[in-house]
């Protein structure tokens, strides 16, 4: 900007300029950037912008130039038509002067990192197009990912692009300069050297991060009566507490639940959430394939007050109010033996259900799990951990290592200690290193009242949240995809986490911020945690001398040669140091080695007993669960427009949330989806709507937190109910004695699937094993599949001589965990419409996962069915485009041809999977720079009125097929995996090629259970679908299917 | 002659040569615009101005302003489109079909009749062509043209075969039309004392004099038209239900489709017809030249054609069953109970349960009535292609899909902004060309039958 031309004659202001420079010169050098943004506030700076283009600025605010310009504008649209075609804009392309290595413009390159979130860390592989992340993968060596991720994993990338990140250190809303920052903490840090920094106090979600964790105790070892305060809102505290009590300390349970043939869930959602849970449903899938012959099905019950997708994989299922689910595990662990459980008696009519668990786990001691969720008491989890130790499952189902996250303490207590010390005045600097406390503290901690008691409020994180505002500085956090750090996984494995791309906004980590303050000053991420690493390795940092260069004129075997030309000598490369060596492997692999957790022996307290004395359990009235929400989890994700919009796994619940009760619940309470309804626990009152959501508990309300923000950011701000009114220290989990009032007011929630049941239809397939052992036919044997040779036409004629791609995806494993579907919206492209056009029925993703109900309303089976295009051979949508925008490729794809698409919407009227998806207005975001630098460049980004569907990700198919050309070879089994298929978990979703006898897919299809939707129209899909076959309990099933009776097949009917 | 056998003249007694071209020509060649025309027409026009809005809304917003979504991925702009093209059946069919079978009683009606053809074809076009994402686009990508890309359209599509049928129609009955008003044209340039019309006619009148060659030529031209829209009433129809017949949504994949839309659109046609006629004779004095005759003979028709209509839906429900195709027999079911059930019911009491009043002379002789009852005849037959499409679409084979349909104003923005159009087109119409045919009502005057039994001796 410095660097302009001769001032033109046309500025009417020639002093500007000079104005300018003499402000700008006024600036340190180094912070001349960060003043731009101060500088561009002031009148002379817009002016001075106005006028630098000084051609078009003013004409509308020039009555005479206005004129002009509408006769230009006459005369350009006059000469549209002899354009004709749309002109491209100029943009101006700077080849690299230094090409990067391994750098070739079009061509990924991937790199391994971890996402940190809630004291845990999952190993990932992001794509990098020329410098910017488009997409992540997990890590296959990752043994927390296996190459798998959840729904927030594969939602981050758009985290990081967000473009209400905040983008600017302030203090009490002035922007400022981390120079400033730091300064102002310098200062407040002297003052406390005096107390031993008694006044201080670091508030963190729990922490994975050993450089942090260091870095920390390093500032506390300055400051010993400072205090570090960790808070999760969705955190493991009873998990913690549970240990606890068991075994007087912390460790953690590792499942290895490949080995368990028995498995009993008391309300765990081990297989979608929590740490571990992609590794343990992957384990979980291996042993539910029937077909082959190693995998012995496994046999799981899930105890628990509101469905999870855990339980719709469970062969039995039995729905208890939370206070219930503890009752249930006591009766279970006294008929097991374990000394001091209490009462015996079942839950009224749940005998049954603890008979057959405790004569199943009696049979399978030590081939057995038990496993206790995040949300049940400690009480359950002790008693977890005693029964699995009864039933000596230790050292074969499970094991317990110390703790993977740095330091575990007793949150609440913490929490509780922070807030009293904060009211008392005690704390003079507050330092709140991500996370939102103000909106996620529990409401009787009035945490916002007692923090504005504080001298000094810092805020380090994403956003200017909740938290931002109460606070007198807030710098913006760098995302974990922006910076260096470390985490741990699930197991203890360490990841070195790497930024792929330079902070968009000038973010720091909590590790660069906590560097700042200490005595040696602010020091780059990479530094700290290199020197962290380097400290733990005990390796050298120095590099060796270079060798020195051979000899001229020297061959290896002595003999003299002359050589023509005199050699060329090259600088000599520096060679890494020992430590080099080592800490580049870990980057590259995203993993350090030997850092997993090694199993350790646990000893049961004796006193166990007592501590796990019963709690009082109401009889009667309503009873709260309190929940991470599926898509926003505890909030930090409200403004990620990809999981408000992903449709909540059970109640395909979009952009709200809702208090889930059972349908006998809300027929008696005479309420229906959509009803408000007001809860009251004492003087604490709420207001939500409801959503009957089958399978719940009866007179249990479950209510997700994370929604209601009320400074989440554009996308997140006012949508849903904060549910943290109801949720106090003491009923963190869950609250009983509940007051439900019904106000009449109605709310409208934005669902995408309105129809639960299957209508008798054949379209999900699920058998027993006992059936399937029958009959292996049985699946084939529901449905009708015209033969191929019935046709008018030559059977050969489209025959698919080359590569034909299929996909088979296994219902019988397919949790419905979402990331599929999220993973195929990073990849294409795919928009966001926003709830109004939800409603409208409008929604965009091109795979989805269908959730179907059948059995009784109150105890359904539930099944998932992802839905990408099926590809069909005969494909309808085809014949009826009038512009044939949809064709069929040689290799079985149905293209898309976008630039040939007028819209005409037949093809999705005829398509029975209604896999399409319309463009019915602009969707995609064109303006917003940041999001433009998301997007995946080998997809089209679609504009209005175009047709669009899930295309086999085709991109990866032709990224296959180059790489296979250039080596001269064919396109081998597993270098095409779909996106949807890479996130997987459970490994449910296998593509490849159908003509290549020994690909995984042709395997899949070749099983027993597999089977086309809707063959009978003899579209000939190229996505088939594996039944599920189910491994019940032969007991519960027959009183199941006695008391069920006729009301088996009154499948559940949407309240619409 | 058939008279005899009617109660109820073609003519009204009492009309020679003149009095018929003054009545008829009168009412172009006027001076003074009747006040209620201005009021017709100005209420026409201001429809009119909604449609123009909603288009550039339609335009600059997308397609998204109207209520469709997936899976009703066709809802008002096609249930319109069918609607209007059923709509113009009944002009084909009574120039056409009832000239070569020489039934008199068509000479009176053919003319607005036809006019009404047009004006409802041009009203449909806009639909298929402004539902689509990129009307700029489908303007001229559905049509054949060569091009550098070598890219066809996909002749296999339903709506390829819907380009042609309707323009085709279109362009046949234009020429139809045009050709019936040359001698009438001649006689206004004739007759008119303005200057300005006289030119205007003059050149539409194609120099027409009336000679014995005119009158030969012009009957070959206009009987040979007659013959070639004569299977467009049957073909255009059957091409606008293959859209449907030939995709697979239960509901629409039937093979009784075809000639139940043709008789369909024939029965809307002729309820349109009516309501057209019933004001127009009364405000225009016009009740000589369209008789009582008329009017039954046209009650007549919708019954005749409400019958097959209503044996259409007895048989779709009855296919439905015997099929024992779990798809069609819920969709029939859910049509009867489902979230749209109130559309079939109405729609079955007006085109099954009300048309049968037509069975009474009492209710034939009521004009006040007819009126109100074709007006339901076109409101059903509107229901009909609601409950084809809507609840076909709303349910088809997965239920996970299935959605509600619920149209926005801008839906009844632009169906109320095309019956503006065919409206302001009509009343343009019935103001400067004449309405009905004048030399063809000459033939049914009784110095006409004189000369020609003279003739004949």
């Amino acid at each position: 900007m410095l660097d302009l031309p001769p001032v033109n004659r046309s500025m009417t202001q020639p002093n500007d300029i000079e104005t300018l420079r003499a402000r700008l010169s006024a600036e340190r050098g180094r912070e001349y950037w960060r003043s731009l943004e101060s500088l561009a506030e002031t009148p002379e700076f817009q002016s001075f912008l106005h006028r630098e283009f000084p051609q078009n600025a003013s004409e509308w605010l020039d009555p005479v130039g206005r004129r002009s310009f509408l006769k230009l504008m006459g005369a350009s649209l006059a000469l549209a038509g002899v354009s004709a075609c749309t002109r491209q804009p100029v943009e101006h392309v700077v080849p690299y002067v230094q090409q990067p290595e391994d750098l070739v413009p079009g061509k990924p390159l991937f790199f391994a990192t971890a996402m940190p979130m809630g004291g845990t860390g999952v190993g990932l592989l992001v794509e990098s197009h020329e410098g910017r992340p488009t997409k992540i993968e997990g890590n296959p060596d990752h043994p927390a990912s296996l190459g798998a991720t959840d729904i927030f994993a594969q939602a981050a990338i758009l985290g990081l692009y967000d473009p209400d990140r905040s983008q600017a250190i302030t203090r009490l809303g002035e922007v400022e300069t981390f120079g400033g920052f730091t300064t102002a903490m310098a200062e407040a840090l002297a003052a406390q050297e005096a107390t031993q920094g008694a006044g201080i106090r670091i508030l963190t979600e729990t922490v994975a991060s050993p450089t942090l964790a260091a870095q920390i105790t390093v500032f506390l070892a300055r400051f010993p009566a400072a205090r570090w305060i960790q808070w999760e809102p969705a955190g493991r505290h009873n998990v913690r507490a549970g240990s606890r009590m068991a075994f007087g300390e912390y460790v953690d349970t590792q499942y290895t639940v490949e080995a368990a043939d028995v498995i009993v869930s008391f309300d765990a959602d081990f297989l979608c959430t929590g740490p571990g849970a992609l590794r343990y449903a992957r384990a979980f899938a291996s042993r539910r394939r029937i077909e082959d012959e190693e995998a012995d099905l496994n046999r799981l019950y899930a105890i628990e007050s509101t469905p999870t997708n855990t339980s719709t994989r469970a062969d039995h299922r039995l729905a208890l109010k939370p206070s219930e689910v503890e009752a249930f595990a006591r009766a279970v662990a006294a008929r097991l033996g374990v000394a001091g459980a209490g009462d015996a008696t079942a839950p009224a009519g749940a005998a049954a259900w603890v008979d057959a668990v405790v004569d199943d786990l009696n049979a399978n001691r030590g081939r057995s799990l038990v496993i206790a969720g995040d949300a049940q008491s400690a009480a359950v989890h002790a008693l977890v951990h005693a029964v699995n130790d009864t039933l000596g499952n230790v050292g074969s189902t499970l094991v317990y290592t110390e703790p993977a996250e740095s330091r575990p303490a007793d949150q609440v207590a913490d929490l509780q200690t922070l807030v009293n010390d904060m009211n008392a005045g005690q704390v003079d600097l507050l330092l709140t290193l991500g996370g939102n406390p103000v909106y996620t503290a529990p409401a009787d901690l009035e945490f916002a009242a007692a923090m504005d008691q504080v001298l000094l409020r810092v805020h380090l994180g994403l956003y200017e949240d909740e938290t931002a505002a109460r606070s007198h500085w807030h710098v913006p956090e760098a995302h974990f995809l922006e910076t260096w750090g470390d985490v741990s996984a699930a197991d203890g494995t360490v990841t070195i986490m790497q930024p792929l791309i330079a902070p968009l906004y000038g973010g720091r980590s909590a590790i660069e911020v906590i560097a700042a303050l200490s005595e040696g000053g602010g020091r780059p991420g990479y530094d700290l945690v290199r020197e962290h690493w380097a400290g733990l390795s005990g390796l050298s940092t120095e590099a060796p001398a270079p060798p020195p260069p051979p000899e001229p004129g020297e061959s290896v075997d002595g003999e003299a040669a002359e050589p023509a030309v005199p050699p060329v000598t090259a600088a000599p490369v520096p060679l890494p140091s020992p430590f080099d060596r080592e800490w580049r492997r870990w980057v590259h692999d995203g993993l350090v080695p030997q850092t997993a957790l090694a199993a350790r022996p646990v000893v049961l307290q004796p006193n166990f007993a007592v501590a796990v004395a019963p709690r009082a359990v109401p009889a009667e009235g309503l009873e709260i669960a309190f929940r991470p929400d599926p898509s926003v989890h505890d909030g930090r994700f409200a403004n990620n427009a990809w999981l408000q919009e992903l449709p909540k796994s059970l109640t395909k619940l979009t952009w709200d949330n809702a208090a889930l009760v059972s349908p006998a619940t809300a027929e008696r309470l005479g309420v229906e989806n959509g009803d408000i309804v007001e809860l009251a626990r004492g003087a604490r009152t709420l207001r939500i709507p409801l959503w009957v959501a089958p399978g719940q508990a009866a007179d249990t309300l479950t209510l997700h937190l994370g929604y209601g923000r009320t400074r989440a950011g554009r996308t997140g701000d006012g949508t849903g109910v904060d549910v943290t009114p109801l949720r106090t220290i003491d009923a963190l989990e869950t609250a009983a004695n509940v007051a439900l009032s019904v106000t009449g007011d109605r709310y409208t929630l934005a669902s995408t699937q309105d129809h639960w049941s299957l209508e008798g239809r054949n379209l999900v397939r699920v058998g027993t094993t006992e059936e399937f052992e029958a009959n292996p036919e049985f699946v084939r044997e529901l449905g009708e599949e015209p033969p191929r040779t019935l046709t008018l036409y030559n059977e050969d004629e489209h025959a698919y001589p080359g590569y034909s791609w299929g996909m088979a995806i296994d219902q019988g494993v397919c949790t419905g965990c979402n990331a599929c579907v999220v993973a195929c919206q990073a990849e294409n492209n795919v928009p966001v419409v926003g709830k109004e056009q939800v409603l409208a029925g409008r929604e965009m993703h091109w795979l989805r996962v269908d959730r179907y109900y059948t059995g009784p309303v109150d105890d359904p089976d539930t099944y998932h069915q992802p839905m990408p295009c099926q590809q069909c051979e005969n494909a309808p949508c085809e014949v009826v485009c009038p512009v044939a925008a949809t064709t069929h490729s040689d290799e079985g794809l149905n293209d898309m041809v976008y630039n040939r698409c007028v819209g005409t919407r037949y093809c999705a009227n005829n398509c029975p999977y209604k896999v399409r998806r319309f463009n019915f207005l602009l969707y995609q975001d064109w303006e917003t720079p940041s999001l433009a630098a998301m997007r995946n460049p080998d997809v089209s980004v679609r504009s209005r009125g175009v047709m669009e569907k899930c295309t086999y990700c085709v991109q990866r198919i032709n990224h296959a097929r180059v790489a296979a050309k250039l080596e001269d070879r064919e396109i081998r089994d597993g270098d095409v995996v779909t996106a949807c298929q890479a996130a997987c978990p459970t490994d449910a979703i296998v593509f490849g090629n159908i003509n290549d006898p020994a690909s995984r897919v042709t395997a899949r299809k070749a099983s027993p259970r597999n089977y086309s939707l809707l063959a009978e129209l003899n579209n000939r899909p190229r996505t088939t679908y594996l039944a599920i076959v189910r491994n019940p309990n032969t007991v519960l099933e027959e009183a199941r299917l006695a008391g069920a009776g006729g009301a088996d097949e009154a499948a559940a009917e949407a309240t619409d | 002659m058939a008279e005899a056998t009617h109660t109820s003249p073609v003519l009204e007694p009492g009309h020679n040569f003149k009095t018929v071209t003054d009545r008829i020509s009168d009412i172009v060649t006027a001076k003074r615009t009747p006040a209620g025309w201005f009021l017709g027409f100005g209420i026409a026009f201001l429809l009119l101005l909604l449609l123009n809005f909603t288009i550039m809304k339609l335009l600059f917003e997308g397609i998204g302003i109207f209520g469709n979504n997936i899976p009703v991925g066709w809802a008002f702009p096609i249930i319109n489109f069918v609607w209007w093209i059923g709509i113009g059946h009944a002009g084909t069919l009574i120039s056409a079909i009832l000239l070569l079978f020489r039934q008199q009683w068509r000479t009176s009606i053919n003319r607005f009749a036809e006019a009404m053809t047009l004006f409802a074809v041009a009203c449909a076009a806009l639909f298929p062509l402004l539902h689509t994402g990129r009307p700029w686009l489908a303007a001229y990508w559905l049509l054949p043209y060569p091009n550098t890309m070598s890219l066809w359209p996909q002749f296999r599509s339903p709506l390829i075969w819907d380009v042609f049928a309707v323009s085709t129609y279109f362009t046949v009955s234009l020429l139809f039309w045009f050709t019936g008003l040359v001698p009438d044209l001649a006689t206004i340039r004739d007759r008119t004392t303005s200057k300005a019309r006289r030119l205007i006619f003059g050149v539409l009148a194609l120099g027409w004099r009336g000679s014995a060659r005119h009158w030969q030529r012009y009957e070959v031209a206009y009987l040979l038209l007659a013959g070639i829209s004569t299977p467009l009433v049957l073909s255009v129809h059957s091409v606008v239900s293959f859209d449907f017949a030939v995709s697979q949504v239960p509901g629409w994949h039937a093979t009784i489709f075809p000639p139940y839309f043709v008789a369909g659109a024939i029965y809307s046609g002729f309820a349109m017809v009516m309501t057209l006629a019933i004001p127009m004779r009364k405000f225009y004095g016009l009740t000589d030249f369209i008789t009582m005759r008329h009017i039954h003979n046209m009650t007549k028709v919708m019954l005749a054609t409400g019958m097959i209509v209503a044996y259409g839906y007895a048989n779709e429900a009855f296919f439905a069953w015997y099929s024992a195709n779990e798809y069609e027999v819920y969709m029939m079911w859910g049509r009867m109970t489902g979230p749209y059930a109130w559309s079939y019911w109405v729609l079955i009491s007006i085109n099954v349960v009300m048309i049968q009043l037509f069975w009474f002379k009492r209710v034939r002789n009521n004009l006040a009535l007819l009126f109100v009852l074709s007006l339901l005849v076109n409101v059903g037959m509107w229901l009909e292609r609601f409950v084809i499409i809507v609840t076909s679409l709303s349910r088809d084979f997965l239920p996970s899909s299935w959605d509600i349909f619920t149209p926005t104003r801008w839906d009844f923005a632009m169906y109320a902004g095309t019956i503006g159009l065919f409206l302001a087109l009509f009343f343009l119409f019935v103001r400067l060309l004449p309405a009905i045919s004048i030399f063809e009502m000459r033939t049914l005057v009784p110095e006409a039958k004189v000369q020609r039994a003279e003739h004949h001796g």
